[in-house]
């Protein structure tokens, strides 16, 4: 015996949960970081390139902190958003499937963190 | 039961030739990928700033070989190109560019803007 109303029953089936949501929230997050990109070349290119103390007499300025910083919000949040469309799309199983994108949200979560400490760090020392 | 090998066969991943577009598509997924990876490496370089001069110094020795160089080159392959198709992507969600003569077209814009982006950062900047 099934208790639950049309709606709730109707609610558990296919796969129309938070996909609008996700698609936007790509779309958003993209737009986002296409000017943000200028600032990931600049400092890969600085990190590899130039003394230390030129880095972080960059890094420290405020316009290049805020963007950093947000590059790496957005980044990594846009990585996570996108392994799950492909997870979804390749791994049939629905408990692999599951498992794979929390993983990926979780690792994608503590790597953002992790990012954060380091420019924190950067600007607290400088 | 013998099937005859005369009929026709829906196109099959493996016998049907990807158009460009496709290829492309395919292309931008692929380099979403690897660029999720490469995210580990930033996260690498930032602790190795954080980590004082003596860490960074090394990290700049370590970037210098040529097996990074070439990472950090596709890298910057990877990110202009996957912006390129992603702006591809945005006009594509404000309903225009469906037309068949400009599939190829843009897909040749991009590629080329990509290149040229790309040759760009790793010689000028």
């Amino acid at each position: 015996m099934d208790y639950r109303s049309p709606l709730a029953k109707v609610r558990g089936l296919g796969s129309a949960k938070s996909g609008t949501s996700h698609w936007w929230m790509q779309r958003v997050s993209a737009v986002a970081l296409i000017p943000l990109s200028y600032w990931l070349i600049t400092f890969l290119d600085l990190s590899f390139h130039e003394p230390y103390q030129q880095l972080v007499v960059w890094l420290i300025l405020p316009i290049n902190s805020v963007c950093i910083i947000a590059w790496v919000l957005i980044a990594f949040y846009h990585a996570a958003l996108g392994l799950q469309v492909v997870i979804e799309d390749y791994v049939a199983n629905e408990g692999a499937k599951i498992i794979a994108v929390w993983t990926v949200n979780i690792v994608f979560f503590m790597l953002a963190l992790a990012a954060l400490v380091a420019v924190f760090r950067i600007l607290l020392m400088g | 039961m013998a099937v005859s090998s005369n009929r026709p066969t829906s196109p099959h991943l493996q016998v049907y030739k990807l158009p460009l577009t496709g290829i492309i598509s395919i292309t931008h997924r692929i380099t979403g990928v690897l660029l999720s990876v490469g995210l580990v490496f930033v996260v690498f370089i930032l602790s190795a700033i954080a980590g004082g001069q003596e860490q960074f110094a090394n990290m700049q020795i370590l970037s210098a070989l040529w097996p990074l160089k070439l990472i950090y080159w596709g890298f910057s392959y990877a990110l202009v190109f996957h912006l390129c198709h992603g702006v591809r992507h945005l006009i594509w969600d404000a309903g225009k560019s469906f037309n068949r003569s400009t599939m190829d077209r843009y897909a040749l814009i991009e590629l080329l803007i990509s290149l040229a982006v790309t040759v760009n950062i790793i010689v000028f900047i």
